[in-house]
């Protein structure tokens, strides 16, 4: 007897990572599975982008720990996995962030006001989703791989021209969501591409706990879509990487995972001490690997960049940096009748009571 | 309209009493009158609500090709095609995640969980997600997502099979939770639950699937949220939902027969709760019982009770009772008729109060 058995044509990974550009700021000699490095202008635009928002992660870093912000997860370190991903969407494309991913809003052009709305306890989604095209940052882990997943069935069944990318971390990984996420996607073979930024750590348990895997990126061939592991402090990879996946995403070909390996330089937020779970060699052996540095020398080499321009970048950096201050430093009007605003579509005789109850009390104690 | 026994060979055939025809307020477009099972309007529901709207989609497992488990979905991906109607992967959280990202993209799925507990792998979905995601986007970003989940028990179903988990679900803000007891309500709730820009937990009482009336389709009854008194009565209010409001009706006939009027309320939606109508009664009875197949701690009925008693106290002559299944998980097929609240236990639940008072 003989069985037949199925095959998707899928591949595992290779195990060494797409890269362009190497730490050293040299173009390396890995495969880089038929992508194209991009422009130079491109890459200077990138590298524009990930000066901003580190300066920006930095500034909203140091507010937190001033109290302005209730919490602040980082993802310095992370710029080009960040930059590089948000900017090879179009703008009709949709991106599903979680909680980690303010460089990507900054990117995506939401307000600084309306990113750190979330951080400074004024709202849970200071922002339009619709009007950036970009959901509200997900807490729950993976979760959002689903929705991004939804989206994109939506946008296939309708016809439009529109891809959804989504990140997730190490750790969500692990989480039931991610996988049928995946499932979903491939066997829908919707436009979605699955951004996991593998930054090593999750809160404080390190990846060789969170997986016995050789590596994530080849869960993709499990789930029959392509997986691909990029140096993910490579923004020249990433972006190409992306880029093609949402391309293959419009062209109706389906699904991608694509792995960035990267690494996240700050603790989990201002609540956790890294020091605890990590010892400072390895740190310090990441900083070699900096995504601005390598784009940094790459772009010099080819005369892209000069001290002029990089001065004019740090320019614009600390000029975001003070509108990050102003932004946290005005005190936003919340106005607590808002709690009952948004509940339902329609009104609720309880809500209306309740809010009663809250304008009786707040009369009492003199507000308007 | 008229209502019969439904031909579930597998729940007791008590009749259910013609009085049951005031249920519903029902109006239609004349159409000739047949006899329709719950299943067979919920059918109708999805079918009306597919044609109408193009954005309506109608996905889960085993939905397409089979019709559902229970048949609710029978016939409308041949009618519809499998881009309106499909059978998706296995996976509940899946289900519930991608209608998310689906209704943010401008649809309205209308999602089936197949069994009441086969939806707790959603729960971090429908309570995370979908019951917030107005209110964390200001209102920016509605999810009209109506999540059809067949509960409750009395059909000896195996483990896992007979839950009633409405209250993880009432207790949820941002939820509508709406549970219909006969055809023509499951027909017109269903309808509206699908328009609605609110997200909708449907729960349909599987024991009442088999249940006929004789009505025209479509019907309007009276609007979501809103309670129906459904039988007239002076002396006591007994309160159900979904499947105990047979129980309900048939304790009502039983209590007539030993001279007690008993008025029915059948609460349709859960959350919200219609404050107005079941005081109303309250007050003119003086007496109130709420019966629920869930558990008693913690449940439907609790927040009933204390509702009632703070809006109604002084009219008042006895505590509100919860006739209710008892604390143990919901057990097997063999042990159902023990835990299930039955007329026998509600009436003896009536006669424990101090009828002198």
């Amino acid at each position: 007897m003989t069985i037949d058995v199925p095959t998707t044509g899928r591949s595992l990974p290779q195990l060494q990572p797409i890269s362009f550009i190497g730490a050293d700021g040299r173009l390396t000699d890995t495969p880089t599975e038929g992508l194209r490095i991009p422009s130079d202008a491109t890459l200077t635009g990138l590298y524009r982008q990930m000066v901003l928002v580190r300066r920006f992660e930095a500034q909203v870093t140091h507010l937190t720990r001033q109290g302005r912000l209730a919490t602040y997860p980082s993802a310095a370190g992370q710029e080009a996995a960040e930059v590089g991903a948000t900017t090879a969407l179009a703008p009709n494309d949709w991106l599903f962030p979680t909680y980690r991913d303010s460089a990507a809003l900054l990117t995506r052009g939401v307000p600084v006001a309306e990113i750190l709305a979330a951080f400074r306890g004024d709202w849970h989604c200071g922002f339009d989703p619709h009007e950036y095209h970009t959901s509200p940052a997900a807490t729950p882990l993976a979760t959002q791989t689903l929705h991004a997943t939804g989206f994109a069935m939506a946008a296939k069944l309708k016809g439009e021209d529109a891809a959804t990318l989504t990140f997730l971390g190490d750790g969500a990984s692990s989480e039931g969501d991610t996988h049928e996420a995946f499932n979903f996607a491939s066997v829908w073979q919707t436009p979605t591409v699955f951004v996991l930024q593998n930054n090593q750590y999750a809160i404080s348990t390190p990846l060789r706990e969170q997986t016995n895997a050789t590596m994530l990126a080849d869960r993709a061939a499990g789930y029959g879509m392509p997986g691909l592991r990029v140096d993910g402090n490579d923004v020249a990879a990433v972006f190409a990487a992306v880029s093609a996946a949402l391309e293959r995403g419009r062209n109706g070909d389906g699904p991608t995972l694509i792995e960035c390996l990267t690494y996240r330089m700050e603790s989990h937020t201002n609540s956790d001490d890294p020091t605890k779970y990590r010892d400072t060699e390895e740190v310090e052996h990441w900083k070699q690997f900096d995504p601005i540095d390598r784009l940094e020398k790459y772009l010099r080499q080819t005369g892209a960049l000069d001290d002029a321009r990089v001065a004019e970048v740090a320019e614009a950096a600390e000029a975001l940096a003070a509108s990050v201050r102003d932004a946290m430093n005005a005190e936003a009007e919340i106005d607590p009748r808002e709690l009952f605003a948004h509940v339902y579509a329609s009104p609720r005789t309880a809500l209306t009571e309740q809010r009663q109850v809250l304008e009786a009390e707040l009369a009492a104690a003199g507000h308007a | 309209m008229s209502v019969e026994t439904g031909t579930d060979p597998t729940t007791d055939p008590t009749a259910v009493n013609a009085e049951t025809a005031t249920a519903t307020s029902a109006s239609n477009d004349g159409a000739t009158p047949s006899s329709v099972t719950m299943t067979k309007a919920l059918n109708q529901a999805l079918r009306d609500s597919l044609a109408d709207d193009d954005t309506v989609l109608v996905f889960g497992e085993d939905v397409g090709r089979l019709g559902g488990v229970f048949r609710v979905t029978e016939g409308l991906r041949a009618e519809f095609g499998s881009n309106r109607v499909w059978d998706s992967p296995l996976a509940e959280s899946g289900i519930i995640g991608t209608a998310i990202g689906m209704a943010m993209n401008g649809m309205r799925p209308v999602v089936e969980m197949q069994f009441d507990a086969y939806a707790y792998p959603a729960f971090e979905q429908i309570v995370s997600h979908v019951a917030k995601m107005r209110n964390r986007t200001k209102g920016r970003v509605s999810l009209p997502i109506t999540i059809r989940i067949p509960y409750a028990g009395d059909i000896g179903g195996v483990e896992h099979h007979s839950d009633s988990s409405e209250v993880y679900w009432t207790s949820t803000p941002g939820l509508t939770v709406v549970t219909p007891s006969n055809p023509a309500d499951a027909y017109s709730l269903l309808r509206e639950s699908i328009a609605s820009d609110d997200p909708v937990v449907f729960m349909e009482p599987k024991s009442r699937y088999w249940m006929k009336e004789t009505l025209s389709l479509p019907v309007t009854t009276a609007p979501m949220n809103r309670a129906q008194v459904i039988r007239e009565g002076t002396d006591v209010t007994l309160l159900a939902y979904g499947p105990t409001v047979r129980t309900a009706l048939e304790t009502a006939e039983a209590g007539a027969e030993h001279g007690l009027s008993i008025e029915v309320i059948d609460l349709r939606t859960l959350s919200p709760f219609d404050d107005e109508t079941v005081s109303a009664s309250v007050r003119k009875t003086s007496r109130a019982a709420i019966i629920h197949e869930a558990a008693q701690f913690g449940g439907y009925g609790a927040e009933v009770a204390a509702r009632l008693t703070e809006r109604n106290f002084t009219f008042l002559s006895a505590p509100i009772l919860r006739v209710t299944g008892f604390d143990v998980p919901y057990p097997s097929p063999k042990l159902e008729e023990f835990y299930l609240p039955t007329v026998e236990r509600v009436l003896d639940a009536l006669e424990s109060w101090d009828w002198e008072l």
